[in-house]
């Protein structure tokens, strides 16, 4: 049993690094996580058309206070928001065995949408409160018509058919988005802006509405990592080793709506985040989803006040929303994953 | 290498930690074992053969409580496997199914981990006994210098061993499988059947497994369940059911049964058209 070349197994027989968590790796993520956060959100408060001094922040005499306050408040949603999108992906590829899975491409963004159209035109809701409960049921009912269009069939939803009919579900909902503002001009300029998926001009107040509602899907996402452990080696085993299958799916499920309605109700819809984050953390520490879960919730924050930071300074004195910058990036790494030719790996 | 008397099947197997009473599983209103009743010898390997959709698959299912009964039940330790909670079930009762899915990325030690989560639990993280066993599960399956690897690069063969080692992780004392040698060539059939001997034979691990390899099966089962329609038609020793009356019932095929030269276990020749035909053109 011996041999020259280097076992993994001490001479008591036991392992020489633990099978838990490959720890090295897992350091050097959350090193890097940290740093790039504190980067990110002090970037975000002082860059922007104009360059603000760190302490007109906390002096309330200066004359960019006001900006610097309204920044803050910028980076604080971005943080937000940016951290539902990173778990919510983390989420629904582990929930969905598919590496496309992603609030966007499954329709569930295009769901919340057309809710908080009807919510508008429709019922007249204007109150920021309402809007939240008519995104969170348009993100579920979305969530769930996907799948059941994509479970017709023999083979049931395999990773293709999900993607192909979030798709469509975004086609179609989209078009009827489209057309809902067409008659309607009263709504399209309450929309257009929530429309494109931004952090900018929020407002405070709206950052509370949804912060309890991000943080309930936060904790519920984060206690699912063993469940999605289990899941990712089909239902079968991850029955086999004591799962409840459906009643994980619906645990994930409600996690899943709470975050993607609140991100989406909060910013708009933002696509692309929750896509890209977790395979890079994936290619960082490998798929445990103990660690891929917190680190994609990391760094999809970082990603999202990174975007909406660069956004900024790309064409001034104009912006680029957040919505816009994570599709020029977002649209190239999504066609190298569908390219790649390994769906369904997860 | 089995070696047991040719008695009536329910003698041997009366008090049997795994049973099925009288227990019809399906898929939807389409009922695949009908009212069946057979019981899995502690301590020995169980081989359930038969010919496609004749519901072997089905039933391994059924005792590994994926599929719940729609008639009579799956006994574990006396009690209704159904109403047993998951948890407990996952401990006493493994399993690999035919196609489970290996997340990508995911390295040789992290996978067999995995098997460790019936004994974990929100409060309970990972331990010095996940430790050992994960070590153990490594060593029996020889899989130790492949510990960093990643499961994506290895070959089928080392593969099927590093799933049987995530079952091994378990620690369970009965073990399902459900064609653990599909995809692979003969050579690997035979290093995982032979793996699964030996883990019986020092771990006294009951191990219930569906082959198609009617000789593998002859070769290694200690008892050979036959089905045939969602029903057994034969159960014993191999000796006892691999007969040419048995084969042509569960198979529809004309055989031969000789002695294995290895073994001395029972050996089917099909007939088959081409070898009738050329039978007739040798002299006898």
């Amino acid at each position: 049993m011996s041999t020259a070349t280097s076992t993994p197994v001490t001479p008591s027989g036991r392992l020489a690094r633990p099978a838990g968590v490959r720890r090295a790796s897992a350091v050097t993520a959350v090193a890097v996580l940290v740093v790039a956060l504190l980067v990110a959100a002090v970037a975000s408060v002082l860059l922007g058309a104009r360059w603000i001094g760190p302490t007109s922040l906390l002096d309330p005499t200066s004359p960019t206070h006001e900006i610097a306050a309204v920044r803050l408040d910028r980076t604080l949603l971005g943080l937000a928001v940016g951290g539902a999108l990173g778990l919510v992906g983390a989420l629904m590829q582990g929930l969905t065995r598919n590496p496309l899975a992603d609030p966007g491409v499954l329709g569930v963004n295009a769901g919340a949408s057309l809710a908080m159209v009807v919510a508008i035109s429709v019922m007249g809701v204007s109150d920021m409160r309402a809007y939240v409960w008519w995104a969170f049921a348009g993100a579920a009912i979305a969530l769930v018509l996907v799948h059941a269009i994509a479970s017709v069939g023999r083979d049931g939803a395999t990773p293709v058919k999900v993607a192909i009919a979030g798709a469509a579900l975004t086609a179609a909902v989209t078009s009827w988005v489209s057309g809902l503002l067409l008659v309607d001009r009263k709504t399209v300029e309450s929309f257009r802006l929530w429309q494109v998926g931004t952090v900018a001009g929020r407002g405070d107040e709206v950052l509370l509405i949804g912060l309890p509602f991000l943080l309930v899907g936060a904790v519920l996402g984060l206690a699912c990592a063993r469940t999605l452990n289990a899941l990712a080696l089909g239902d079968d085993l991850a029955r086999g080793l004591g799962r409840h299958v459906v009643r994980d799916r619906l645990v994930v499920g409600v996690a899943t709506v709470l975050l993607a309605g609140s991100a989406v109700a909060l910013a708009g819809p933002i696509a692309f985040v929750g896509l890209i984050v977790p395979h890079g953390v994936r290619a960082l520490v490998g798929p445990d989803y103990r660690l891929v879960l917190p680190l994609s919730l990391g760094f999809g924050a970082v990603l999202v006040v990174a975007a909406d930071t660069v956004g900024r300074l790309v064409l001034p004195p104009g912006e680029v929303q957040v919505g816009i910058m994570s599709a020029v990036v977002g649209v190239p790494v999504f066609l190298h994953l569908v390219r790649r030719g390994r769906i369904g790996a997860l | 290498m089995p070696d047991l008397p040719a008695l009536p099947d329910r003698s041997r197997t009366a008090g049997a930690r795994l049973r099925t009473e009288r227990v019809t599983l399906g898929y939807g209103d389409r009922a695949v074992v009908t009212d069946l009743t057979t019981a899995v010898p502690d301590g020995k390997v169980t081989v359930i053969v038969g010919a496609n959709a004749c519901g072997k698959s089905t039933l391994l299912r059924g005792m590994a409580r994926l599929l719940r009964p729609t008639g009579g039940s799956v006994l574990l330790d006396g009690e209704a496997i159904a109403s047993l909670p998951s948890r407990q079930v996952a401990r006493t009762l493994g399993l690999l199914p035919q196609d489970p899915v290996t997340p990508e990325g995911v390295s040789v030690v992290d996978l067999v981990g995995r098997g460790r989560h019936p004994h974990q639990g929100a409060l309970r993280r990972w331990s010095a006994a996940d430790e050992d066993a994960v070590a153990e599960a490594l060593r029996l399956t020889d899989t130790l210098d492949l510990a960093e690897r990643l499961v994506d690069e290895l070959s089928g063969g080392q593969r099927q061993r590093v799933w049987i080692a995530m079952a091994l992780a378990q620690q369970t004392e009965l073990l399902l499988l459900d064609e653990p040698t599909t995809y692979l060539d003969v050579a690997h059939q035979v290093e995982v059947l032979d793996l699964l001997a030996e883990l019986n034979e020092a771990r006294s691990t009951t191990v219930v497994m569906v082959l198609h390899d009617l000789n593998l099966a002859a070769r290694y089962a200690d008892h050979l369940v036959a089905m045939r329609a969602g029903r057994i038609v034969a159960a014993g020793t191999p000796a006892e059911v691999i007969t040419e009356p048995c084969v042509s019932e569960v198979f529809g095929m004309a055989c031969r049964v000789v002695p294995d030269p290895v073994t001395g276990t029972p050996m089917v020749v099909p007939l088959g058209r081409a070898a009738r035909h050329r039978t007739q053109e040798v002299p006898a």
